[in-house]
């Protein structure tokens, strides 16, 4: 193994930091692999809780130096905390993590990154308006006789870095010129220049083309080649598959595996990666009614050929077409980041479309306001009620007609006392708690805020409903509550389309699921015909179909 | 009209323009709204009057407005780093105290509701046309320092990533709070010492003399797109057309008014876009999560 | 669904405290805390210069409500600042900065004074007043549409074109009074003919000299009508759902463009409309500067006030009670002192705002916890 060479001042000086905070043990890169290998990284029994949330229960990692290592699980299974967690930017509430054998629990970030420790976040952390080289020595500036800002050196140092990784990329372009995957090599950059030897990669296909991530994968492979190690947290098992050594996979907050990769097979991760917890409503599979839906063309949500561009010109949905019937819930699930946000979005009026049209009852609306696709029929749970689906210092009440104002008000001013009777009667009705129409929305639990927002949804006229994520930041019997209106309503003929990162709640629901993979419809199946294999398949990508 | 001395009564008008949107380039690039600038500007006018008028010597004055101009600034700089106050409204009242603090003080000082006893000024050399001043020297040069410390030195990268993408800045240790402190003081220094110039030159203080000067000023960061050559360049379009209607004072070819509303109107056509969109720093005015 | 009794409507609930509370906390603490700290720097400033704040506090109160001349001043100054202060705080419910009060307030008392003098004398003031109440209205809200249309189709933000247009009208209006229209040797329009609005010593003797005319309770009737407007009527609800919240605004079917349209514009308007206190109550004619300084005012007795038309009503009365309070004092202490006083508050408060709410709700979320 050949020692990195020491030409930059940058690294000089964050190996001299590093001493400076007694860190110096730190600077024992690299480990040989033929040595016997203490572990690069090695986190036990890892708590971390947010409020009521615990993202982190005694997860555990345990990377070896040298290796690409994949995290993987769904969202919300705590890949990011933990890494987190590694990188300083938290403590953990319990735990310990240990750095090439040294303890290291609960440091700091520049304790992280002084000691090799390189994330590079999803969203990245540059500055658009200013250039490679400017954003790469961010922070650690060369500087000729004290004031003046050495652009020539740092010029020198990204086209130096460059050459040694193959992570090519001109100094003086500017961020905000670049395309996404040059972005990342310069994100990348950014961590290998401080020294890095451990890089973590946050999602880091999630905004890539094919062709792009094959592209890093050369990289990666290159930087393995040099000694690095490399944790990749993804959702995305076909894209590792080839290139990681090793696989952690964690569910829940919880590790539940750690496999080399050669002796596992994709059908395997994925059963890890999805399979089922105990819940309430799991194993409540309600078949419903046993009869086929027949078909009534015209009616329901259609959806043809949808696109939409996202911020950096990426198709973020490609040409999804699909049918809700009345009487339906078709669930699509799937990892989130694979375009259902932004479906949801430009179904219901919040995000332009690029191409295609979307029709309820056979009425094309893919240019309406908000308000006409109410009219139209159209009702929707977003997935954020605290950004989108409650104003948090209204009151209850008023949150209840958000989006009914019309038929609640005459001649320009709201009934007060229709409101408050409305009111009365869905909180009632959805059990809504505390049962006191003058609170903010903001002082409900979680639970309670979605019930408003599900009350209020589901109380007007409507035959196409939106529902994602509807049973998110819930308690459980909210949540049971929740699942019984829609099934009432899809009872009562109603198209609903049901977007959840939660497999069980798809399953349990759903007549015919669909998994979204990048931005396509990879597969619809019917609800009989689905199984967690199955399903995490093609949510992993890893098996690839043609969607109807 | 003679052109030589168009152009040097042109610089002489220029001058607190130039310090006052070169400082307040510096603190808005670093992502913290300046609407304060005619306040700095009127403290820095008084304190220099003050130190000037009690020391005798107009050195000793130029120490005193900069200190005027910083113990504003640093009341601008906690209230809304520290206590995320809203930046505009405290803008607005900073305006507004230094107005009533410079009067009290007046008062107190001098015993009088509208203007200073006379002071020591720079020059005075009736024939060197202004330019015996040092501080007009300064003046002229400060935008090019300001352009220099902004692209050339780490503390200006720094800046400049503060009021664009603070979080980036913090990723990599940067500390935003200490940048932005620090860029709010060099405006509250930069525009005190255009009220200083101000003041020493007309060798007195009068109520509220800056009469709007600090807005001028602003619409020439606005108008020069938050860049210190071109708002140095907006400063002096501004200061030219000024001396226009001065100089043409006597025939009423254009109403005075309307030479006086150019650089308003140019700051809005320039915001709507109609010539060049001109983009803040799309981290100004935002409270730091 | 698990039994729960029916709610009533006002019944209390101990798993949270009553709403208005939290609410009132919230509202009033802030400019408690500002008034502290201005009591503070007042206590200095005098001090300095060398007198007792007790007194002098006792001699402000005696010369602003204590007398009714004195009384009379505050409430008429109180009035223009309700205008303003009501303008500025509709904006802010909408989320929208409007610094112009200045010129909406001085085009509106500009386009009264043309009102008054082109109406015959003989016209009766119930329709000479909605006229030049409608003039003042007009011209304050063509001013204010100006930064309303900027801003909805270039994105312009508003407070720099509400301060820059400031400085555009003002010159305006200088150079129509000063080239056109003005009475030799001064700076402002002739007499006008009608529309002149009785003031509050026509009722009353004891308010003699001072200016409190009917254009208070104008002032307050479009205080109610702007309540009205925000918490009970459609566009209200829409235009505070704007403000708190614009994108479940859009989520709720509501056309953020029009909000902030009409919001600027109706901004401008009532800012207008308080030009009638000068021009038809006051001195009956349009004077050149007579808006000066009622814009920035404006904002911090919005700020003071919480945003909420009752409470920019009692921020006007507090802030002109400042003012003239300033007068009373004069022999004892500079009325300057009450200019050093305003920014103190100002500041104040908006530094209290932030951290109280912080304060307050991290407390009740221990609490409840």
């Amino acid at each position: 193994m050949r020692e990195r060479e020491e030409g930059s001042g940058k690294r000089e000086a964050g190996r001299a930091e590093a001493e400076d905070l007694g860190l110096s043990s730190a600077s024992q890169f690299p480990l040989p692999a033929s040595r016997f290998p203490l572990p690069a990284i090695r986190m036990v029994g890892i708590d971390k809780s947010f409020g009521a949330i615990q993202a982190n229960r005694g997860a555990s990692l345990e990377v070896l130096p040298g290796e690409i290592h994949a995290l993987v699980g769904e969202n919300g299974a705590g890949k990011s905390t933990l890494m987190r967690v590694l990188g300083g930017l938290m403590k953990p509430d319990a735990g310990k993590v240990e750095v090439n054998g040294r303890d290291v629990t609960g440091w700091s970030t520049n304790d992280a990154i002084a000691a090799g420790i390189g994330i590079v976040h999803q969203h990245f952390m540059l500055v658009p308006t200013l250039t490679v080289a400017e954003n790469l020595v961010l922070g650690c500036e060369p500087k000729t006789r004290g004031i003046v800002l050495d652009y020539d050196q740092a010029a020198q140092d990204v086209r130096q870095l460059s050459s040694e990784t193959g992570l090519v990329i001109e100094p003086e372009r500017l961020i905000s010129d670049l395309s996404v995957g040059e972005a990342q090599r310069v994100e990348i950059l950014k961590v290998l220049f401080r020294g890095a030897r451990i890089l973590v990669l946050d999602e880091p296909t999630a905004v890539l083309s094919p062709p792009e991530v094959r592209e890093l994968w050369t990289v990666l492979r290159r930087l393995r080649e040099k000694g690095d190690t490399i944790v990749l947290i993804t959702h995305r098992l076909d894209e590792v598959v080839d290139l990681s050594d090793t696989i952690t996979v964690m569910r829940a907050g919880q590790t539940v595996a750690r496999i080399k990769t050669s002796e596992t097979t994709p059908a395997e991760i994925a059963r890890l990666m999805v399979g089922r917890e105990v819940s309430l409503s799991a194993g409540k599979r309600v078949q419903p009614l046993g009869r086929p839906i027949p078909a009534e063309p015209g009616r329901g949500l259609t959806v043809q050929n949808l696109s939409i561009v996202g911020s950096r010109g990426i198709r973020v949905v490609d040409d999804v077409s699909f049918n809700v019937k009345p009487g339906e819930i078709l669930g699509i699930a799937g990892v989130e980041g694979n375009g259902q946000t932004e479906l949801i979005e430009a179904i219901a009026g919040l995000r332009p479309v690029a191409k295609g049209q979307i029709l309820i009852d056979g009425v094309e609306i893919t240019r309406r306001s908000v308000a006409n696709r109410h009219d139209a029929g159209l009702s929707h749970i977003p997935e954020d009620r605290h950004r989108r689906g409650l104003i948090m210092e209204y009151t209850v009440g008023d949150n209840l007609i958000l989006g009914l104002q019309k038929h609640f008000s005459k001649n320009g001013i709201i009934d007060g006392g229709r409101v408050m009777e409305h009111a009365i009667e869905e909180i009632s009705t959805f059990d809504i708690r505390p049962p006191n129409p003058l609170l903010a929305a903001r002082t409900l639990s979680g639970g309670n805020q979605q019930k408003v927002v599900v009350a209020r949804e589901m109380g007007r006229t409507f035959s196409v409903l939106l529902a994602s994520q509807p049973t998110r930041g819930v308690d459980v019997g909210a949540i049971e509550f929740i699942h019984q209106e829609l099934l009432a309503a899809r009872a009562e003929g109603k198209a609903i389309l049901l977007v959840s990162a939660e497999l069980n709640e798809v399953l349990a629901l759903s007549d015919r699921i669909a998994v979204m993979y990048r931005g396509k419809l990879a597969v619809v199946m019917p609800t009989a015909d689905a199984t967690e294999e199955k399903l995490g398949e093609y949510m992993i990508g890893t098996k690839k179909g043609n969607a109807a | 009209m003679n052109p030589i001395s168009f152009l040097t009564q042109m610089i002489r008008i220029a001058v607190p323009y130039l310090f006052a949107a070169s400082g307040g380039v510096v603190a808005e690039r670093s992502g913290i709204v300046s609407l304060t600038l005619e306040g700095f500007m009127l403290s820095g006018a008084f304190a220099a009057v003050l130190g000037t008028n009690y020391s005798g010597s107009p050195w000793i004055g130029v120490l005193c407005g900069i200190t005027g101009g910083l113990i504003f600034s640093m009341i601008h700089a906690v209230a809304t780093i520290r206590y995320r106050a809203d930046q505009v409204v405290v803008g607005v009242a900073i305006n507004l105290l230094a107005i009533g603090v410079t009067r009290f003080f007046l008062k107190l000082f001098f015993a009088s509701s509208s203007n200073s006893p006379r002071v020591a000024g720079f020059g005075g050399n009736i024939h060197a046309g202004g330019f015996d001043n040092p501080l007009l020297w300064i003046g002229v040069l400060i935008a090019p320092i300001v352009a220099f410390v902004i692209y050339k030195t780490p503390f200006g990268l720094r800046v400049r990533a503060a009021g664009e993408h603070p979080d980036a800045a913090e990723s990599v240790g940067v500390s935003v709070t200490r940048v932005r402190y620090a860029a709010v003081a060099i405006s509250g220094i930069l525009a005190a010492l255009g009220g200083v110039y101000l003041a020493l030159d007309q060798h007195q203080f009068t109520d509220q003399m800056t009469a709007g000067r600090g807005f001028i000023a602003i619409s020439a960061v606005i108008f020069g797109r938050w860049d210190p050559l071109r708002a140095a360049a907006a400063c002096l379009l501004f200061a030219a057309a000024e001396t226009l209607q001065i100089q043409l004072q006597g025939s009423h070819a254009i109403p005075s008014q309307f030479i006086e509303m150019i650089p308003y109107a140019l700051t809005i056509i320039a915001l709507a876009g109609v010539v060049g969109r001109a983009v803040p720093p799309a981290a100004l005015g935002k409270a730091q999560a | 669904m698990t039994a729960s009794s029916a709610p009533i409507p006002g019944q209390k609930f101990s798993s949270a405290p009553p709403p208005w509370r939290e609410h009132a906390e919230e509202a009033l603490i802030p400019p408690l805390v500002a008034l502290l700290v201005a009591l503070i720097c007042g206590d200095l400033l005098i001090l300095s210069y060398g007198q007792s704040p007790a007194a002098v506090y006792r001699l402000l109160l005696e010369g602003t409500w204590g007398n009714a001349y004195g009384f009379g001043q505050v409430l008429y100054k109180a009035t223009t600042l309700a205008f303003t202060g009501l303008a500025v705080s509709f904006g802010l419910r909408a989320g929208l900065f409007n610094i112009g009060g200045e010129s909406q307030l001085a085009a509106g008392g500009f386009a009264a004074a043309l009102t008054g003098l082109v109406l015959p004398a003989a016209t009766p003031l119930a329709l000479a007043l909605p006229l030049c109440m409608l003039a003042a209205g007009l011209a304050g809200g063509v001013v204010g549409s100006v930064p309303a249309y900027l801003k909805t189709r270039f994105g312009a933000h508003e407070v720099i074109v509400t301060i820059m247009l400031n400085f555009i009208v003002l010159a305006l209006l200088n150079w129509f009074i000063a080239g056109h229209l003005h009475v030799p040797e001064t700076l402002h329009t002739p007499e006008i003919h009608a529309g002149v609005l009785p003031r509050l010593s026509d009722i009353n003797p004891t308010f003699h000299g001072s200016a409190a005319n009917l254009a208070l309770v104008v002032a307050i009737l479009v205080a109610v009508v702007v309540w009205f407007y925000l918490f009970r009527a459609r566009g209200g609800y829409d235009l505070r759902a704007v403000g708190l919240q614009p994108d479940a605004a859009e989520y709720g079917g509501i056309s953020v463009r029009r909000v902030w349209l009409r919001a600027l514009t109706l901004s401008g308007v009532i800012a207008g409309m308080g030009g009638i206190n000068y021009v038809l109550g006051y001195k009956h004619y349009y004077e050149d500067g007579f808006a000066s300084g009622a814009g920035f005012l404006g904002i911090a007795v919005a700020l003071v006030g919480r945003n909420h038309p009752f409470g920019v009503l009692l921020a006007a009365f507090f802030f002109a009670t400042l003012s003239q309070g300033g007068l009373a004092i004069h022999a004892f202490v500079p009325k300057q002192m009450m200019d050093v006083l305003q920014g103190v508050v100002i500041i104040a408060v908006a530094m209290a705002v932030p951290e109280v709410t912080r304060i307050l709700r991290s407390a009740r979320r221990r609490s409840d916890a």
